[in-house]
Protein backbone atom coordinates (compact mmCIF):
# COMPACT_ATOMS: atom_id res chain seq x y z
CA UNK A 1 0.00 0.00 0.00
CA UNK A 2 1.46 3.36 -1.01
CA UNK A 3 0.57 6.39 1.08
CA UNK A 4 3.30 8.65 -0.23
CA UNK A 5 2.54 11.74 -2.25
CA UNK A 6 4.69 14.29 -4.06
CA UNK A 7 4.35 18.02 -3.67
CA UNK A 8 6.67 20.36 -5.58
CA UNK A 9 9.11 17.51 -6.20
CA UNK A 10 9.32 16.64 -2.49
CA UNK A 11 8.18 13.20 -1.38
CA UNK A 12 5.93 12.97 1.68
CA UNK A 13 5.65 9.53 3.29
CA UNK A 14 1.98 10.28 3.78
CA UNK A 15 -0.20 13.30 3.04
CA UNK A 16 -0.78 14.23 6.69
CA UNK A 17 0.93 17.29 8.09
CA UNK A 18 0.32 19.74 10.89
CA UNK A 19 -1.42 23.05 10.32
CA UNK A 20 0.69 26.08 11.11
CA UNK A 21 0.22 27.60 14.54
CA UNK A 22 -1.36 24.57 16.13
CA UNK A 23 1.75 22.47 16.67
CA UNK A 24 4.51 24.94 17.58
CA UNK A 25 7.73 23.55 16.15
CA UNK A 26 6.74 20.06 17.23
CA UNK A 27 8.58 20.01 20.55
CA UNK A 28 5.54 20.05 22.84
CA UNK A 29 3.59 17.49 20.81
CA UNK A 30 6.58 15.15 20.46
CA UNK A 31 5.67 13.93 23.97
CA UNK A 32 2.55 12.42 22.42
CA UNK A 33 3.30 11.91 18.73
CA UNK A 34 6.22 10.23 16.97
CA UNK A 35 7.10 13.03 14.55
CA UNK A 36 8.76 10.42 12.31
CA UNK A 37 5.28 9.22 11.40
CA UNK A 38 4.10 12.54 9.95
CA UNK A 39 4.21 13.60 6.32
CA UNK A 40 5.53 16.96 7.46
CA UNK A 41 5.67 19.29 10.39
CA UNK A 42 4.46 22.73 9.37
CA UNK A 43 5.84 25.19 11.87
CA UNK A 44 4.15 28.12 13.52
CA UNK A 45 4.73 31.35 11.57
CA UNK A 46 8.30 32.64 11.69
CA UNK A 47 9.13 36.31 11.14
CA UNK A 48 12.42 38.19 10.68
CA UNK A 49 12.46 39.45 14.28
CA UNK A 50 10.62 38.23 17.42
CA UNK A 51 6.94 39.15 17.55
CA UNK A 52 5.11 39.62 20.85
CA UNK A 53 1.66 38.76 19.58
CA UNK A 54 -1.67 40.20 20.72
CA UNK A 55 -3.20 41.03 24.09
CA UNK A 56 -4.97 38.25 25.97
CA UNK A 57 -7.50 36.69 25.93
CA UNK A 58 -6.24 35.22 22.69
CA UNK A 59 -8.69 32.38 22.45
CA UNK A 60 -12.42 31.73 22.69
CA UNK A 61 -14.38 28.56 22.14
CA UNK A 62 -17.32 28.66 19.76
CA UNK A 63 -19.86 25.99 18.81
CA UNK A 64 -17.78 23.19 17.26
CA UNK A 65 -14.86 25.51 16.80
CA UNK A 66 -12.69 28.20 18.29
CA UNK A 67 -11.52 31.71 17.63
CA UNK A 68 -7.88 32.62 18.02
CA UNK A 69 -6.05 35.90 17.87
CA UNK A 70 -2.57 34.92 18.96
CA UNK A 71 -1.05 37.49 16.64
CA UNK A 72 1.79 35.29 15.41
CA UNK A 73 3.92 35.45 18.55
CA UNK A 74 7.21 33.85 17.56
CA UNK A 75 10.90 34.07 18.44
CA UNK A 76 12.05 35.14 14.98
CA UNK A 77 14.21 33.41 12.41
CA UNK A 78 17.49 33.47 14.40
CA UNK A 79 16.17 31.48 17.35
CA UNK A 80 14.14 29.32 15.01
CA UNK A 81 17.21 28.24 13.03
CA UNK A 82 19.34 27.84 16.12
CA UNK A 83 16.86 25.95 18.29
CA UNK A 84 13.92 24.56 16.34
CA UNK A 85 15.58 23.42 13.13
CA UNK A 86 18.09 21.04 14.80
CA UNK A 87 15.23 19.57 16.84
CA UNK A 88 13.04 19.02 13.78
CA UNK A 89 15.93 17.74 11.66
CA UNK A 90 16.46 14.94 14.19
CA UNK A 91 13.26 13.38 12.84
CA UNK A 92 12.60 11.71 9.54
CA UNK A 93 9.87 14.05 8.38
CA UNK A 94 9.63 17.04 6.06
CA UNK A 95 9.92 20.49 7.53
CA UNK A 96 7.68 23.18 6.14
CA UNK A 97 8.43 26.59 7.59
CA UNK A 98 5.52 28.96 7.72
CA UNK A 99 6.80 32.46 6.99
CA UNK A 100 5.05 35.63 8.12
CA UNK A 101 5.86 39.29 7.70
CA UNK A 102 4.54 42.83 7.80
CA UNK A 103 6.13 43.90 4.53
CA UNK A 104 7.53 42.24 1.43
CA UNK A 105 11.03 42.94 2.79
CA UNK A 106 10.21 41.10 6.02
CA UNK A 107 9.14 38.02 4.08
CA UNK A 108 12.26 38.18 1.88
CA UNK A 109 14.52 38.37 4.91
CA UNK A 110 13.12 35.13 6.31
CA UNK A 111 12.84 33.32 2.99
CA UNK A 112 16.49 34.01 2.19
CA UNK A 113 17.63 32.42 5.45
CA UNK A 114 16.04 29.07 4.70
CA UNK A 115 17.80 26.56 2.50
CA UNK A 116 17.66 22.80 2.04
CA UNK A 117 19.66 22.44 5.22
CA UNK A 118 16.98 24.06 7.37
CA UNK A 119 13.75 23.05 5.67
CA UNK A 120 12.11 21.25 2.76
CA UNK A 121 9.42 23.68 1.73
CA UNK A 122 8.19 27.14 2.69
CA UNK A 123 4.62 28.10 3.37
CA UNK A 124 3.99 31.81 2.98
CA UNK A 125 1.36 33.14 5.34
CA UNK A 126 -0.47 35.84 3.41
CA UNK A 127 -3.69 35.10 5.19
CA UNK A 128 -3.38 35.67 8.93
CA UNK A 129 -6.42 37.69 10.02
CA UNK A 130 -4.88 38.68 13.36
CA UNK A 131 -2.07 41.03 12.47
CA UNK A 132 -2.70 44.59 11.40
CA UNK A 133 -0.08 44.83 8.70
CA UNK A 134 0.97 42.18 6.22
CA UNK A 135 -0.74 38.87 6.67
CA UNK A 136 -4.20 38.96 5.20
CA UNK A 137 -3.62 42.32 3.50
CA UNK A 138 -1.47 40.49 0.98
CA UNK A 139 -3.86 37.60 0.65
CA UNK A 140 -7.16 39.21 -0.26
CA UNK A 141 -6.18 40.93 -3.47
CA UNK A 142 -5.27 38.62 -6.36
CA UNK A 143 -2.88 41.19 -7.83
CA UNK A 144 -0.96 41.41 -4.58
CA UNK A 145 -0.96 37.62 -4.20
CA UNK A 146 0.63 37.25 -7.61
CA UNK A 147 3.12 40.02 -6.94
CA UNK A 148 4.36 38.79 -3.58
CA UNK A 149 4.51 35.23 -4.88
CA UNK A 150 6.69 36.17 -7.82
CA UNK A 151 8.97 38.34 -5.67
CA UNK A 152 9.46 35.64 -3.04
CA UNK A 153 9.91 32.98 -5.71
CA UNK A 154 13.01 34.88 -6.87
CA UNK A 155 14.47 34.86 -3.37
CA UNK A 156 13.48 31.36 -2.29
CA UNK A 157 15.82 28.39 -2.44
CA UNK A 158 12.96 26.08 -1.50
CA UNK A 159 9.58 25.29 -3.07
CA UNK A 160 6.94 27.85 -2.21
CA UNK A 161 3.49 27.07 -0.86
CA UNK A 162 1.19 30.09 -0.70
CA UNK A 163 -1.32 29.84 2.14
CA UNK A 164 -4.59 31.34 1.06
CA UNK A 165 -7.27 33.15 3.00
CA UNK A 166 -10.91 32.06 2.92
CA UNK A 167 -11.92 35.66 3.62
CA UNK A 168 -12.38 36.38 -0.07
CA UNK A 169 -15.31 36.36 -2.47
CA UNK A 170 -13.64 34.10 -5.02
CA UNK A 171 -11.03 31.63 -3.83
CA UNK A 172 -10.22 30.61 -7.41
CA UNK A 173 -8.99 34.14 -8.15
CA UNK A 174 -6.35 34.10 -5.40
CA UNK A 175 -5.49 30.48 -6.15
CA UNK A 176 -4.88 31.32 -9.80
CA UNK A 177 -2.92 34.42 -8.81
CA UNK A 178 -0.58 32.33 -6.67
CA UNK A 179 -0.06 29.92 -9.52
CA UNK A 180 0.55 32.78 -11.96
CA UNK A 181 3.13 34.21 -9.55
CA UNK A 182 5.04 30.95 -9.67
CA UNK A 183 3.86 29.18 -6.51
CA UNK A 184 4.80 25.50 -6.35
CA UNK A 185 1.69 24.67 -4.32
CA UNK A 186 -1.12 26.34 -2.43
CA UNK A 187 -2.51 25.55 1.00
CA UNK A 188 -5.94 26.48 2.28
CA UNK A 189 -7.85 27.47 4.23
CA UNK A 190 -6.49 29.77 6.88
CA UNK A 191 -9.04 30.80 9.51
CA UNK A 192 -12.28 32.66 8.84
CA UNK A 193 -12.48 36.03 10.56
CA UNK A 194 -14.99 35.93 13.40
CA UNK A 195 -16.04 37.48 16.69
CA UNK A 196 -17.57 36.61 20.07
CA UNK A 197 -19.20 38.89 22.64
CA UNK A 198 -19.61 38.27 26.38
CA UNK A 199 -23.15 39.56 26.92
CA UNK A 200 -22.76 39.81 30.70
CA UNK A 201 -19.70 42.02 30.48
CA UNK A 202 -20.78 43.60 27.18
CA UNK A 203 -17.25 43.03 25.98
CA UNK A 204 -15.51 41.21 23.15
CA UNK A 205 -14.11 37.90 24.33
CA UNK A 206 -10.86 38.37 22.46
CA UNK A 207 -8.34 41.06 23.30
CA UNK A 208 -8.07 41.64 19.56
CA UNK A 209 -11.90 41.89 19.14
CA UNK A 210 -11.78 39.66 16.07
CA UNK A 211 -10.11 36.31 15.64
CA UNK A 212 -9.76 33.44 13.24
CA UNK A 213 -12.38 30.71 13.36
CA UNK A 214 -11.11 27.14 13.07
CA UNK A 215 -12.12 23.61 13.99
CA UNK A 216 -14.85 21.21 12.87
CA UNK A 217 -17.33 24.08 12.40
CA UNK A 218 -15.46 25.35 9.33
CA UNK A 219 -14.87 22.02 7.59
CA UNK A 220 -17.64 22.26 4.98
CA UNK A 221 -16.49 25.73 3.93
CA UNK A 222 -12.88 24.60 3.75
CA UNK A 223 -13.77 21.53 1.74
CA UNK A 224 -15.77 23.57 -0.76
CA UNK A 225 -12.88 26.00 -1.19
CA UNK A 226 -10.30 23.24 -1.56
CA UNK A 227 -12.49 21.66 -4.22
CA UNK A 228 -12.88 24.93 -6.09
CA UNK A 229 -9.20 25.88 -5.82
CA UNK A 230 -7.90 22.49 -6.87
CA UNK A 231 -10.04 22.66 -9.98
CA UNK A 232 -8.79 26.16 -10.77
CA UNK A 233 -5.05 25.42 -10.70
CA UNK A 234 -2.69 22.68 -11.81
CA UNK A 235 -0.25 22.98 -8.88
CA UNK A 236 -0.83 20.73 -5.84
CA UNK A 237 -3.22 21.80 -3.13
CA UNK A 238 -2.79 21.17 0.59
CA UNK A 239 -6.19 21.13 2.24
CA UNK A 240 -7.04 22.05 5.81
CA UNK A 241 -9.88 23.36 7.90
CA UNK A 242 -11.50 21.29 10.62
CA UNK A 243 -9.83 17.97 9.79
CA UNK A 244 -10.13 15.69 12.84
CA UNK A 245 -10.01 12.18 11.42
CA UNK A 246 -9.03 9.96 8.52
CA UNK A 247 -12.55 10.37 7.13
CA UNK A 248 -12.25 14.15 7.19
CA UNK A 249 -8.84 13.99 5.52
CA UNK A 250 -10.18 11.67 2.82
CA UNK A 251 -12.93 14.14 2.00
CA UNK A 252 -10.29 16.78 1.28
CA UNK A 253 -8.20 14.33 -0.74
CA UNK A 254 -11.20 13.27 -2.80
CA UNK A 255 -12.03 16.96 -3.32
CA UNK A 256 -8.60 17.41 -4.88
CA UNK A 257 -6.04 17.90 -2.11
CA UNK A 258 -2.67 16.17 -2.44
CA UNK A 259 -1.76 16.93 1.16
CA UNK A 260 -3.88 17.54 4.24
CA UNK A 261 -3.18 19.30 7.51
CA UNK A 262 -4.49 18.65 10.99
CA UNK A 263 -4.75 21.84 13.03
CA UNK A 264 -7.24 22.66 15.76
CA UNK A 265 -7.85 18.92 16.23
CA UNK A 266 -4.45 18.77 17.97
CA UNK A 267 -6.01 20.79 20.80
CA UNK A 268 -8.97 18.43 20.94
CA UNK A 269 -6.68 15.41 21.04
CA UNK A 270 -2.86 15.51 20.96
CA UNK A 271 -2.89 12.23 19.03
CA UNK A 272 -5.10 13.64 16.24
CA UNK A 273 -2.38 13.59 13.55
CA UNK A 274 -1.57 9.93 14.14
CA UNK A 275 -5.23 8.96 14.31
CA UNK A 276 -5.76 10.70 10.97
CA UNK A 277 -2.93 8.73 9.36
CA UNK A 278 -4.24 5.45 10.79
CA UNK A 279 -7.76 6.32 9.62
CA UNK A 280 -6.60 6.91 6.05
CA UNK A 281 -4.66 3.65 6.03
CA UNK A 282 -7.53 1.59 7.36
CA UNK A 283 -9.89 3.08 4.77
CA UNK A 284 -7.40 2.17 2.05
CA UNK A 285 -7.07 -1.39 3.38
CA UNK A 286 -10.80 -1.85 3.72
CA UNK A 287 -11.42 -0.56 0.21
CA UNK A 288 -8.38 -2.26 -1.29
CA UNK A 289 -6.79 0.92 -2.52
CA UNK A 290 -3.16 0.30 -3.39
CA UNK A 291 -2.10 3.90 -3.89
CA UNK A 292 -3.42 7.00 -2.18
CA UNK A 293 -2.78 8.98 -5.35
CA UNK A 294 -5.78 7.16 -6.87
CA UNK A 295 -7.99 9.00 -4.40
CA UNK A 296 -6.80 12.55 -5.10
CA UNK A 297 -9.68 14.42 -6.71
CA UNK A 298 -11.64 11.21 -7.25
CA UNK A 299 -14.98 12.63 -6.14
CA UNK A 300 -17.54 11.87 -8.82
CA UNK A 301 -18.74 14.91 -10.65
CA UNK A 302 -22.36 15.48 -11.54
CA UNK A 303 -24.08 18.35 -13.20
CA UNK A 304 -25.24 20.15 -10.10
CA UNK A 305 -23.84 23.65 -9.95
CA UNK A 306 -22.17 25.21 -6.92
CA UNK A 307 -24.00 26.85 -4.08
CA UNK A 308 -26.42 24.09 -3.16
CA UNK A 309 -28.98 25.11 -5.80
CA UNK A 310 -31.44 22.31 -6.32
CA UNK B 1 7.17 14.05 35.00
CA UNK B 2 5.44 12.56 31.99
CA UNK B 3 2.16 13.99 30.81
CA UNK B 4 -0.54 11.49 30.00
CA UNK B 5 -3.80 11.86 28.13
CA UNK B 6 -6.06 9.07 29.24
CA UNK B 7 -9.56 8.09 30.17
CA UNK B 8 -9.94 8.37 33.93
CA UNK B 9 -12.65 6.68 35.94
CA UNK B 10 -14.84 8.93 38.03
CA UNK B 11 -14.99 7.68 41.62
CA UNK B 12 -17.42 10.35 42.82
CA UNK B 13 -18.78 13.68 41.63
CA UNK B 14 -20.88 15.51 44.19
CA UNK B 15 -22.09 19.04 44.69
CA UNK B 16 -20.52 20.50 47.83
CA UNK B 17 -21.80 24.04 47.52
CA UNK B 18 -24.04 25.98 45.12
CA UNK B 19 -22.49 25.26 41.71
CA UNK B 20 -19.30 23.77 43.19
CA UNK B 21 -18.53 20.11 42.59
CA UNK B 22 -16.10 17.68 44.17
CA UNK B 23 -14.80 14.92 41.90
CA UNK B 24 -12.29 12.14 42.52
CA UNK B 25 -10.74 10.41 39.51
CA UNK B 26 -8.57 7.37 39.13
CA UNK B 27 -5.24 7.85 37.34
CA UNK B 28 -1.87 6.64 38.49
CA UNK B 29 0.30 9.23 36.71
CA UNK B 30 -1.79 12.21 37.68
CA UNK B 31 -1.91 11.03 41.31
CA UNK B 32 1.80 11.95 41.39
CA UNK B 33 1.12 15.61 40.55
CA UNK B 34 2.83 18.35 42.54
CA UNK B 35 0.81 21.00 44.39
CA UNK B 36 -0.32 23.69 41.96
CA UNK B 37 -0.32 21.56 38.82
CA UNK B 38 -3.49 21.23 36.75
CA UNK B 39 -5.24 18.93 34.31
CA UNK B 40 -7.05 19.48 31.02
CA UNK B 41 -10.52 17.94 31.09
CA UNK B 42 -12.11 17.08 27.74
CA UNK B 43 -15.83 17.29 27.08
CA UNK B 44 -17.73 14.48 25.42
CA UNK B 45 -20.03 16.83 23.51
CA UNK B 46 -18.35 17.51 20.17
CA UNK B 47 -19.56 21.10 20.09
CA UNK B 48 -17.13 21.87 22.93
CA UNK B 49 -13.78 21.23 21.39
CA UNK B 50 -11.31 22.68 23.88
CA UNK B 51 -10.28 21.02 27.12
CA UNK B 52 -11.06 22.82 30.38
CA UNK B 53 -8.00 23.56 32.53
CA UNK B 54 -8.80 22.67 36.15
CA UNK B 55 -6.34 22.78 39.03
CA UNK B 56 -5.71 19.62 41.02
CA UNK B 57 -7.16 19.93 44.51
CA UNK B 58 -5.57 16.93 46.11
CA UNK B 59 -3.82 13.67 45.24
CA UNK B 60 -3.85 10.23 46.82
CA UNK B 61 -0.87 8.27 45.54
CA UNK B 62 -1.66 5.20 47.60
CA UNK B 63 -4.99 4.76 45.89
CA UNK B 64 -3.82 6.28 42.55
CA UNK B 65 -6.50 8.96 42.67
CA UNK B 66 -6.74 12.71 42.34
CA UNK B 67 -9.37 15.25 43.25
CA UNK B 68 -10.86 18.17 41.33
CA UNK B 69 -13.07 20.76 42.94
CA UNK B 70 -14.57 22.96 40.25
CA UNK B 71 -17.27 25.54 39.74
CA UNK B 72 -19.90 25.22 37.02
CA UNK B 73 -19.31 28.30 34.89
CA UNK B 74 -20.45 27.33 31.42
CA UNK B 75 -21.67 24.46 29.31
CA UNK B 76 -18.43 22.48 29.62
CA UNK B 77 -18.33 22.43 33.40
CA UNK B 78 -22.10 21.82 33.40
CA UNK B 79 -21.48 18.70 31.32
CA UNK B 80 -18.73 17.69 33.75
CA UNK B 81 -21.06 18.11 36.72
CA UNK B 82 -23.44 15.56 35.19
CA UNK B 83 -20.84 12.81 34.87
CA UNK B 84 -21.79 9.83 37.01
CA UNK B 85 -19.68 7.64 39.28
CA UNK B 86 -18.18 4.78 37.27
CA UNK B 87 -18.10 6.71 33.97
CA UNK B 88 -14.82 7.82 32.45
CA UNK B 89 -13.70 11.20 31.20
CA UNK B 90 -10.63 12.09 29.14
CA UNK B 91 -8.00 14.01 31.05
CA UNK B 92 -4.50 15.20 30.26
CA UNK B 93 -1.96 15.93 32.94
CA UNK B 94 -0.31 16.69 35.17
CA UNK B 95 0.31 20.04 33.45
CA UNK B 96 2.40 23.08 34.27
CA UNK B 97 4.67 23.61 37.24
CA UNK B 98 3.44 23.67 40.76
CA UNK B 99 4.41 25.88 43.68
CA UNK B 100 8.04 26.07 44.80
CA UNK B 101 7.94 24.53 48.22
CA UNK B 102 9.67 26.44 51.00
CA UNK B 103 9.71 24.22 54.07
CA UNK B 104 10.96 26.84 56.48
CA UNK B 105 9.32 29.70 58.31
CA UNK B 106 5.66 30.65 58.25
CA UNK B 107 3.67 30.10 55.09
CA UNK B 108 0.63 32.20 54.24
CA UNK B 109 -1.74 30.43 51.89
CA UNK B 110 -4.41 32.55 50.23
CA UNK B 111 -7.27 31.06 48.26
CA UNK B 112 -10.10 33.01 46.69
CA UNK B 113 -13.27 31.24 45.54
CA UNK B 114 -12.52 28.50 43.06
CA UNK B 115 -8.82 29.29 43.59
CA UNK B 116 -9.07 27.53 46.95
CA UNK B 117 -8.88 23.88 45.77
CA UNK B 118 -5.13 23.75 44.84
CA UNK B 119 -4.36 25.04 48.33
CA UNK B 120 -5.43 21.70 49.78
CA UNK B 121 -2.56 19.69 48.30
CA UNK B 122 -0.20 22.55 49.07
CA UNK B 123 -1.30 22.63 52.71
CA UNK B 124 -0.76 18.87 52.92
CA UNK B 125 2.72 19.17 51.43
CA UNK B 126 4.07 22.15 53.35
CA UNK B 127 5.64 20.94 56.58
CA UNK B 128 5.97 24.26 58.33
CA UNK B 129 3.87 26.71 60.28
CA UNK B 130 1.05 27.80 57.99
CA UNK B 131 -2.02 30.01 57.92
CA UNK B 132 -4.66 29.79 55.23
CA UNK B 133 -6.83 32.74 54.35
CA UNK B 134 -9.96 31.63 52.54
CA UNK B 135 -12.03 34.15 50.63
CA UNK B 136 -15.61 33.54 49.51
CA UNK B 137 -18.41 35.56 48.04
CA UNK B 138 -20.89 33.94 50.44
CA UNK B 139 -21.08 30.15 50.91
CA UNK B 140 -18.05 28.47 52.48
CA UNK B 141 -16.68 25.24 50.99
CA UNK B 142 -13.57 23.07 51.45
CA UNK B 143 -12.87 24.60 54.86
CA UNK B 144 -12.81 21.15 56.45
CA UNK B 145 -9.94 20.10 54.16
CA UNK B 146 -7.65 22.53 56.00
CA UNK B 147 -8.71 21.65 59.54
CA UNK B 148 -5.79 20.20 61.47
CA UNK B 149 -3.39 21.32 58.74
CA UNK B 150 -3.25 25.08 59.24
CA UNK B 151 -4.61 28.02 61.09
CA UNK B 152 -7.75 29.04 59.16
CA UNK B 153 -8.95 32.60 58.57
CA UNK B 154 -12.13 33.20 56.58
CA UNK B 155 -13.33 36.29 54.76
CA UNK B 156 -16.66 36.60 52.97
CA UNK B 157 -17.92 39.43 50.79
CA UNK B 158 -21.29 39.37 52.52
CA UNK B 159 -19.89 38.87 56.02
CA UNK B 160 -21.90 35.67 56.54
CA UNK B 161 -18.80 33.86 57.83
CA UNK B 162 -15.59 35.28 59.32
CA UNK B 163 -14.41 38.73 58.42
CA UNK B 164 -16.58 40.82 56.11
CA UNK B 165 -14.43 41.79 53.17
CA UNK B 166 -11.68 40.39 51.00
CA UNK B 167 -8.75 38.13 51.87
CA UNK B 168 -6.58 41.26 51.88
CA UNK B 169 -8.90 42.90 54.43
CA UNK B 170 -8.63 39.77 56.57
CA UNK B 171 -4.83 39.70 56.42
CA UNK B 172 -4.65 43.36 57.43
CA UNK B 173 -7.21 43.03 60.18
CA UNK B 174 -5.49 39.98 61.69
CA UNK B 175 -2.00 41.35 61.09
CA UNK B 176 -1.00 38.11 59.45
CA UNK B 177 2.61 38.01 58.40
CA UNK B 178 5.01 35.29 57.35
CA UNK B 179 7.89 34.27 55.10
CA UNK B 180 6.20 33.10 51.90
CA UNK B 181 2.81 33.75 50.33
CA UNK B 182 1.13 31.17 48.11
CA UNK B 183 -2.02 32.42 46.37
CA UNK B 184 -4.62 31.30 43.87
CA UNK B 185 -7.81 33.12 42.98
CA UNK B 186 -9.37 35.65 40.63
CA UNK B 187 -7.01 38.16 38.99
CA UNK B 188 -8.23 41.19 41.03
CA UNK B 189 -7.44 39.24 44.22
CA UNK B 190 -4.00 38.28 42.88
CA UNK B 191 -3.31 41.93 42.09
CA UNK B 192 -4.15 42.74 45.68
CA UNK B 193 -1.90 39.96 46.94
CA UNK B 194 0.96 41.16 44.73
CA UNK B 195 0.63 44.70 46.11
CA UNK B 196 0.38 43.43 49.68
CA UNK B 197 3.42 41.18 49.27
CA UNK B 198 5.45 44.10 47.94
CA UNK B 199 4.35 46.27 50.83
CA UNK B 200 5.15 43.62 53.45
CA UNK B 201 8.35 42.56 51.69
CA UNK B 202 7.29 38.92 51.55
CA UNK B 203 7.92 36.82 48.44
CA UNK B 204 4.66 35.62 46.87
CA UNK B 205 3.83 32.84 44.46
CA UNK B 206 0.70 33.39 42.40
CA UNK B 207 -1.19 30.77 40.44
CA UNK B 208 -2.65 32.40 37.32
CA UNK B 209 -5.56 31.54 35.10
CA UNK B 210 -6.13 32.28 31.42
CA UNK B 211 -8.11 30.82 28.54
CA UNK B 212 -6.13 27.94 27.08
CA UNK B 213 -6.28 25.76 24.00
CA UNK B 214 -3.49 23.17 23.89
CA UNK B 215 -2.49 23.19 27.58
CA UNK B 216 1.08 22.12 26.77
CA UNK B 217 2.80 25.26 25.52
CA UNK B 218 2.32 24.97 21.77
CA UNK B 219 -0.46 27.41 20.88
CA UNK B 220 0.73 30.48 22.84
CA UNK B 221 -2.80 31.47 23.83
CA UNK B 222 -2.34 31.71 27.60
CA UNK B 223 0.57 34.09 28.01
CA UNK B 224 1.17 36.63 30.75
CA UNK B 225 3.55 39.59 30.72
CA UNK B 226 6.79 38.65 32.47
CA UNK B 227 9.76 40.60 33.79
CA UNK B 228 12.29 38.24 32.24
CA UNK B 229 12.41 36.96 28.69
CA UNK B 230 10.36 33.81 28.26
CA UNK B 231 12.13 30.67 27.16
CA UNK B 232 9.91 30.18 24.11
CA UNK B 233 9.83 33.52 22.28
CA UNK B 234 12.20 35.81 24.25
CA UNK B 235 9.58 38.55 24.35
CA UNK B 236 8.56 38.68 28.04
CA UNK B 237 5.48 36.56 27.44
CA UNK B 238 5.50 33.53 29.69
CA UNK B 239 3.16 30.66 28.94
CA UNK B 240 0.82 30.11 31.88
CA UNK B 241 0.27 26.46 30.95
CA UNK B 242 3.97 25.67 30.57
CA UNK B 243 6.21 28.00 32.63
CA UNK B 244 3.29 28.60 34.99
CA UNK B 245 0.63 28.48 36.19
CA UNK B 246 2.56 29.52 39.32
CA UNK B 247 4.84 32.55 39.10
CA UNK B 248 6.64 34.66 41.68
CA UNK B 249 4.70 37.91 41.95
CA UNK B 250 7.72 40.09 41.17
CA UNK B 251 8.27 38.19 37.91
CA UNK B 252 4.97 39.06 36.27
CA UNK B 253 2.63 41.93 35.47
CA UNK B 254 -1.02 41.51 36.31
Amino acid sequence: MNTSVKIAGVTFQNPVMTASGTFGSGLEYSEFVDLNALGAVVTKGVSNVPWKGNETPRIAETYGGMLNAIGLQNPGIDVFIERDVPFLRSFNTNIIVNVCGKSTEDYIEVVERLTKKEADLLEINISCPNVKEGGIAFGQNPKMVEEITSVLKKHAALPLIMKLSPNVTDITATAKAAEAGGADAISLINTLTGMKIDINKRKFLLGNKTGGLSGPAIKPVALRMVYQASHAVTIPVIGMGGICSGEDALEFIMAGATGVAVGTANFMDPYATIKTIVGIESFMKKNQIGDINELIGCVEENNRPFGGCM
Amino acid sequence: MNIVKQAAEVICNDQISEGVYDMWLKNMMISHAAPGQFVSVYCKDGSRILPRPISICETDRTNKRFRLVYRVLGEGTKELSRVKKGETIEVMGPLGNGFSIDRTGHAILIGGGIGIPPMVELAKTLQCKKTIVLGYRDAVFLKEAFEGLCEIVIATDDGSTGIKGTVIDAIREKNITGDMIYACGPTPMLRGVKALAEQLGIPAQLSLEERMACGIGACLACVCKSKDKDEHTNVNNKRICKEGPVFFADQIEL
